[in-house]
């Protein structure tokens, strides 16, 4: 039996993390709790910081010292991140947030679920920067997909997102973790040439800059201001700037395929398909099992990955598919992205969403399939 | 009351090979606030993890029985605790008032093992989980130098039902 903040913790440690920097804030505080207790015992630091915006970046600075770091809050602390976390992605530090989604906005409902903070963790920073988010909906998720995140961030150097919720974050369920050894850890990539011949943003062909940590013998500079490749301010450099950003967001769609995951459920003969990501999809699953007791040919996608938007997913969906409903803790953040996705495709989009506090029930997507089929 | 919750969801999931999950409401309150466990157990897969209407519901003060009382399931059970003073409950479900809170002073002179007694109690009215699984889960779960007094909470749980 774990806890699904639990699995974090241990999918984390698995993945290599050695450092935590946080402020305790429900509902993600056990993984700061469990952080303090396991990390010293792997060589591990724990520190809790004065805040959440000193937490963002001692894990930006224990990273440029060559240490995975991972960092956990909710929606307010996740808000004070934001800066530091724009800084990541633009000098490409590889790092992880979890995000713990609470009842919002601002401190909101502390302790109760929401899936609100879906657009603020693609796009709550300023600038236009690249940034992954993955969303798990069990205990085991929760464990596989922090190893992912962690591997994400140091193969691109990019902030990866774990956007978990107050449901999966606190749910217990029964789970058999693969042994250390089948578990793929990615470490990041190392310059091959010599120091003098260093230049720290000096993409290979993946778009990515060999990372080499601070003091190791190797010179150079980090600026948040637009930088060329030798990593000095290149603020007024056109050519520098698209180049720069092009690449920063390049790095990302080439490994869309290796990024994004989905799971889908009795799509083949599926006349409703329910769009569903986080704790909301086991709603879903719940009424799909029913609808199909009751002869409704109900499927399911569910998207682990919500950043970048698995619109691939959707080509799958012939013209037998009528209406896609999307059940959302929020008011309507991802359903804007599936209509954009099924653009071309006939079927109706409609929204199911719940801001209270409370889960989207699987009777509630079962009424509404049964209303639109 | 949620390591009761734990403990309940893991004899059935770890020891008894079933499936089981978890889940825990709690105030934003640091210390004294109401909290609740939710445990379904399964063979099957369970997705799905809140309870609108329980099959059993076990309530250890008057506050949760007056707000979850007339939840239970028909048919299902109810067991309060013998201090709450009026039971709110449907003619359809089986009733049970036991001094689970009670049992808890004579066993530990406190109400910290309530929890357990209240395990007990459930298990042996319900039988949703074997005997052994449960005293391996306890035995498991609680801090360690506490395993005896909190088996004999147990134990005392099981024998408040005859």
């Amino acid at each position: 039996m774990m806890q699904g903040n639990e699995a974090c913790v241990e999918g984390a440690i698995a993945a290599g993390v050695r450092f935590f920097a946080g402020y305790p804030i429900s509902p993600a505080t056990e993984i700061a709790e469990l952080m303090a207790e396991k990390l010293p015992r792997v060589g591990g630091a724990f520190i809790q910081m004065e805040d959440e915006i000193a937490s963002m970046a001692a894990v930006i600075g224990a990273s440029i010292g060559g240490v995975k770091s991972l960092t956990a809050t909710s929606g307010p602390g996740f808000t004070l991140k934001q800066e530091n976390l724009g800084y990541a992605a633009m000098v490409e530090i590889p790092c992880v947030i979890v995000n713990v989604q609470r009842g919002g906005p601002s401190t909101g409902m502390p302790t109760l679920p929401a899936q609100m903070d879906v657009m603020q963790s693609r796009w709550g920073t300023h600038g236009d920067h690249p940034v992954v988010v993955l969303c798990p909906s069990t205990v085991y998720e929760c464990y596989v997909l922090t190893i992912k995140a962690v591997n994400i961030a140091e193969m691109l150097r990019v902030p990866v997102i774990v956007l978990s919720d107050a449901i999966v974050g606190h749910i217990r369920e029964k789970v058999v973790l693969p042994d250390p050894g089948e578990i793929e850890i990615v470490e990041r990539k190392k310059p091959l040439v010599p120091p003098e011949g260093y230049l720290p943003y000096r993409a290979d062909e993946d778009g990515v800059p060999p990372f080499i940590t601070y003091g190791k013998g190797y010179r150079y500079h980090i600026t948040s201001n637009n930088y060329d490749e030798g990593g000095f301010p290149a603020t007024n450099d056109h050519k520098v700037a698209h180049a720069l950003i092009n690449r920063l967001h390049a790095k990302i769609e080439k490994r869309r395929s290796e990024i994004i995951v989905t799971e889908e459920y009795m799509l083949d003969d599926a006349e409703v398909v329910i769009f569903a990501y986080g704790c909301t999809a086991r709603s879903a699953y719940s009424a799909v099992e029913t609808a199909r007791e009751q002869g409704i040919r109900a499927g399911i996608i569910k998207a682990l990955t919500l950043w970048p938007f698995p619109r691939e997913v959707f080509r799958k969906l012939g013209g037998r598919v009528r209406t896609v409903i999307v059940p959302e803790m929020n008011m309507g953040q991802l359903v804007v992205e599936v209509e954009a996705a099924l653009k071309d495709n006939p079927a109706r989009v409609v929204p199911l969403n719940r801001v209270d506090g409370k889960m989207i029930t699987p009777g509630q997507i079962l009424d509404l399939v049964k209303e639109v089929i | 009351m949620v390591l009761g919750g734990i403990i309940l969801a893991t004899a059935a999931a770890v020891y008894d090979g079933l499936n089981a999950t978890h889940n825990q409401s709690y105030g934003p309150e640091a210390r004294g606030g109401a909290s609740r466990s939710e445990v379904i157990i399964s063979r099957g897969v369970i997705h799905y993890p809140e309870i609108e209407h329980p099959d059993v519901l076990v309530a250890l003060n008057q506050e949760a029985a007056d707000k979850f009382g007339l939840n239970v399931r028909d048919n299902g059970i109810f067991i309060a605790d013998s201090r709450c003073k009026s039971v709110p409950s449907k003619n359809s479900v089986r009733f049970y008032r036991l001094p689970m809170v009670d049992t808890a002073y004579e066993v530990a002179g406190s109400e910290l093992v309530t929890n357990i007694v209240a395990l007990g109690a459930l298990a042996a009215v319900t039988g949703v989980v074997s005997r052994e699984a449960l005293q391996k889960a306890v035995a498991a779960s609680v801090p360690r130098g506490t395993e005896d007094l909190n088996l004999k909470a147990l134990d005392r749980g099981f024998g408040l039902v005859k």
